[in-house]
């Protein structure tokens, strides 16, 4: 069939034309999913659960909160050694094959795990605070080797931590050289809510990136542990959820069923693929599929299951009907 | 295509640039081109094919209902502020329909779909048409991902910390970076609203310049074999 | 409203309830509009009309 000119008489030759109305048709439905939207919106709003804050999270849970500082520091946390777009780690890179998108994307959204969530939050609030102060100097002039005995001692003793009356994390006594203060620093900026603005706003006033903070929240366990609660997440076909009761992203459910199944969660692989690069996987395999609902009428099979399963004759029931009962003339070759 | 179009010339004589000097030139052409393909008598006809008779064939105009409403509500949204519906109630009330009308939009997109697949609606030189809808599909989909990371709340933190890592080993982290709220806002209320807003109106010129395809097996006058699928 | 909603659970498939009764509801319409009388005019006269 030529494409361009549509010569709409000569396709239509032979068919019952029927007088029809869009503009009323459109305003019918107009209206009428306006009615069901509204009536929607009235009796269920909307779901809004409040945003965690690293405020929050250090009130909630010190411990939580402390260990992932001290691990942003010592570098053991995920974003220190997470790779690209981040900073050239390797611990969160995923490749496939040959394929190494990742790594050629670059950095782009430099972090440095230890100075932007830890030590130029510090080094802000340091100013008429002497003892916080003395312990960055202490840090920053040990050498390499130090600053990690010091950071693995406490790392491995704050496993064990406690939390005080006051809110404090306590942990047994070691040598952590000026770890300790540190650390009862940023708990004391977190719970104050200085931290949340000091990881957004940097040295600017102005800020609508919200990479630091996220990135740091993204390390503990908290956020994780809500989303739990709130079936959120991968495992949990968390891409298809939504918090509260109301329905979610029902159009995803094929993006994250290839999460709930192997061999996108096993450590073993099959074809390359894994739990360490499922993400990676799922986009290709969602990529393909979308590109073959793209192409559908021209790929055999696929354009032909319309006929195979004729659901088409109960669309077109009254019109097949009417050819039954008045037969059109053999068409001309 | 031009090459197919031209060699099919709409009926009436071919202005003749030796006599009306201001057919020629690129305005004719194009002007001609527009009558040729979607004159008003097939953009806003009066008369349809009898077999559009089926409930079926109202998802797509819902799905159009249902898109006004999530642009109008959004419009509204926009305008107050991203902060806005989290401290008023008439702010929450838009952004309850603005969620409610993205739900009606996939809803009826979906089923509209379902009866363009299992109606075969892309023969007789409708591909393009299938297409681009399917390319609406997607579209709309990182639409609303964008649309779910300004929330400004629990769920848009969330999302942005999980999406993050099926971003990122594309290697697109760095350009789309969804924990970028400022970026995210830009591309959900201009840059996706206008992408969709544009193939949703070539997907509805498409769709009137072709006219309803006919029913499958429908004995066609022009048809190599009895309602051949292609 | 923002109360966890309750969960289905079959093999490996996890869903929400407000979900599956939006799938549900789906599947629901396009069987209606598949059966569901549809208003029509009524023939003139003859049967094709070709115009």
């Amino acid at each position: 069939m030529k494409r361009g000119h549509v010569d709409k008489e000569a396709y239509y030759k032979g068919v019952r034309m029927i007088p029809y109305d869009l503009l009323k048709e459109l305003a019918i439905a107009t209206i009428g999913i306006l009615v069901v939207v509204l009536v929607l919106a009235v009796a269920l709003s909307s779901p809004d659960v409040p945003s965690v804050t690293i405020q929050s999270w250090a009130k909630a849970d010190p411990v939580d909160f402390v260990t992932t500082a001290q691990a942003e520091l010592a570098g053991t946390s995920d974003v220190a050694d997470y790779g690209p777009p981040y900073n050239n780690g390797t611990g969160s890179v995923q490749t496939w094959g040959f394929l190494n998108p990742q790594t050629w994307g670059g950095v782009h959204v430099p972090t440095n795990a230890a100075n932007d969530f830890v030590l130029q939050p510090l080094t802000q609030a340091a100013p008429g605070d002497s003892d916080l102060t003395a312990a960055l100097q202490t840090f920053n002039t040990a050498s390499t080797d130090q600053q990690t005995a010091w950071l693995t001692k406490y790392g491995d003793a704050v496993a064990n931590a406690t939390v005080g009356s006051d809110g404090s994390v306590d942990v047994a006594s070691g040598d952590y050289g000026p770890v300790p203060v540190l650390m009862d620093r940023m708990l004391t900026l977190a719970r104050s809510g200085a931290l949340d603005a000091l990881l957004l706003t940097s040295d600017h006033f102005y800020q609508t990136d919200f990479s630091r903070a996220l990135l740091f929240l993204d390390d503990g366990g908290y956020i994780g542990n809500l989303a739990q609660d709130q079936s959120l997440t991968g495992s949990q076909w968390g891409m298809m959820n939504e918090t509260g009761r109301y329905p979610g992203q029902a159009w995803l459910w094929l993006y994250t069923m290839w999460y709930q199944i192997p061999p996108f969660t096993s450590d073993s692989g099959f074809l390359g693929i894994s739990g360490a690069n499922a993400d990676l996987a799922v986009v290709g395999v969602m990529l393909v599929l979308s590109l073959l609902l793209v192409f559908v009428p021209v790929i055999p099979v696929l354009r032909d299951i319309p006929r195979w399963i004729p659901i088409h004759r109960l669309i077109w029931r009254r019109h097949y009907a009417e050819i039954r009962k008045h037969p059109r003339p053999a068409a001309p070759s | 295509m031009t090459s197919d179009a031209m060699s099919e010339s709409p009926p009436g004589p071919r202005p003749d640039p030796a006599k009306a000097p201001d057919e020629a030139g690129w305005t004719a052409a194009v002007r001609n081109r527009v009558e040729q393909t979607l004159p008003l008598t097939e953009l806003l006809p009066t008369k349809q094919p009898a077999y559009i008779g089926s409930w079926v064939y109202s998802f797509g105009v819902i799905c159009i209902a249902a898109l006004v409403w999530v642009v109008v509500s959004g419009v509204v949204l926009a305008f107050f502020g991203s902060a806005w519906w989290h401290i008023s109630a008439v702010g929450h009330f838009f952004n309850s329909v603005h969620f409610w009308s993205v739900q009606m939009f996939f809803i009826f997109l979906v089923l509209h779909l379902w009866g363009q697949y299992w109606g075969a609606g892309w023969r007789d030189g409708r591909a393009t048409t299938w297409m681009v809808g399917v390319v609406i599909f997607l579209v709309s989909v990182v639409t609303a991902f964008t649309g779910y990371l300004i929330q400004q709340n629990f769920d848009s933190q969330w999302i942005a910390i999980n999406a993050k890592d099926g971003i990122n080993s594309t290697g697109l982290g760095g350009l789309f970076n969804v924990l970028n709220f400022g970026q995210q806002y830009g591309l959900h209320v201009m840059l996706f609203p206008i992408a969709v807003t544009l193939l949703v109106v070539l997907h509805i010129i498409q769709v009137r310049s072709r006219g309803v395809v006919r029913p499958i097996d429908d004995p066609m006058p022009a048809s190599d074999s009895a309602g051949a699928l292609r | 409203m923002n109360e966890p909603a309750p969960y289905l659970h079959w093999g490996f498939i996890l869903i929400s309830l407000p979900n599956l009764v939006l799938i549900g509801v789906m599947v629901l319409l396009f069987i209606v509009a598949l059966f569901a009388p549809f208003p029509g005019h009524k023939r003139i006269s003859g049967h094709t009309d070709d115009e």
